[in-house]
């Protein structure tokens, strides 16, 4: 069982924070250059999951585990919001007969 | 082959297969792939020590909501010819957009200097026992109000979900 923490064989802590931003760029990449409303909503849990695991290499770095609680919390926003977007998604496609995120320019007044 | 080693391996791999889940054209690949990375994600917490992080990872994320993504995907059966597309002068911005961002965050935390030592030793606060622990005695409330969010959004799912003749009966 592994039970000396990662950053005791010569790794730093920037190498996580560099890795969960880069992942959280190309979460906010892919928002910006898919249309299709389904893989914006997955886009998003890309950029909740970079989060989580600069938390998680917080939380092993200065050895307290307050941040894996936090992460836990993250996990329960992100099943509802997954719940209620794709919901939202599946009654948008029912009237448009279409997932483009374009479709909601129609909600203008 | 140390633990770092295997660190930069599967940081690696995991920037690729969230590369692959905004290139590939169509959204099941899309799916797979994130679920793809979620799996890596969960190797990178094995290996900080996070052990019902990882599981909760596994069995939350790659098991249930990444079901409901390809169940609605599959549920409203699109076709290849209707994945809108974005023209290209939009994803050029894009990427110049995001690699703005990047470049700015990189610079904001190269130069960062973390405050104090990384903590040597046996590394147990990922474990269930003191995780629990900490959630039952120092965040019990807020545990308590995500019960109440999660009513909330259940609710919310089941009325969106049904047509309003349905609802006004």
């Amino acid at each position: 069982m592994i039970l000396s923490t990662i950053f005791e064989s010569g790794l730093s802590i920037h190498f996580y924070l560099f890795l969960s931003t880069i992942l959280f760029v190309i979460g906010v990449v892919g928002v910006m250059i898919r249309r299709n409303a389904i893989v914006l909503l997955m886009c998003i849990e890309l950029m909740l999951n970079a989060v989580n695991l600069l938390l998680v290499a917080f939380s092993t770095y200065y050895g307290k585990g307050d941040a894996q609680v936090f992460v836990f919390f993250i996990m329960v926003v992100a099943a509802a919001e997954a719940t209620v977007g794709l919901s939202i998604l599946v009654m948008a496609y029912r009237n448009a007969r279409s997932i483009d995120v374009s479709i909601f320019n129609k909600l203008k007044g | 082959m140390n633990l770092a080693t295997i660190a930069i391996i599967l940081g690696g791999l995991t920037i690729g297969s969230a590369l692959m889940v905004i290139l590939s054209k169509h959204p099941v690949r899309s799916v797979l792939y994130l679920v793809l990375t979620f799996f890596l994600i969960t190797a990178n917490y094995v290996l900080m020590n996070a052990q019902f992080i990882a599981i909760v990872n596994i069995i939350v994320y790659a098991g249930a909501i990444m079901v409901l993504f390809l169940f609605v995907l599959m549920l409203l059966n699109l076709r290849k010819e209707n994945e809108p597309k974005t023209p290209l002068v939009g994803k050029v911005a894009a990427a110049l957009a995001g690699g703005s961002l990047l470049i700015v965050f990189v610079a904001a935390i190269k130069d960062s200097v973390m405050l104090t030592e990384a903590v040597v030793g046996d590394n147990q606060q990922g474990l269930v026992q003191n995780l629990g622990h900490l959630l039952f005695t120092k965040y019990v409330l807020p545990f308590e109000v995500s019960s109440i969010l999660f009513i909330a959004a259940m609710v919310g799912a089941v009325l969106l979900a049904k047509r309003e003749s349905q609802i006004l009966e």
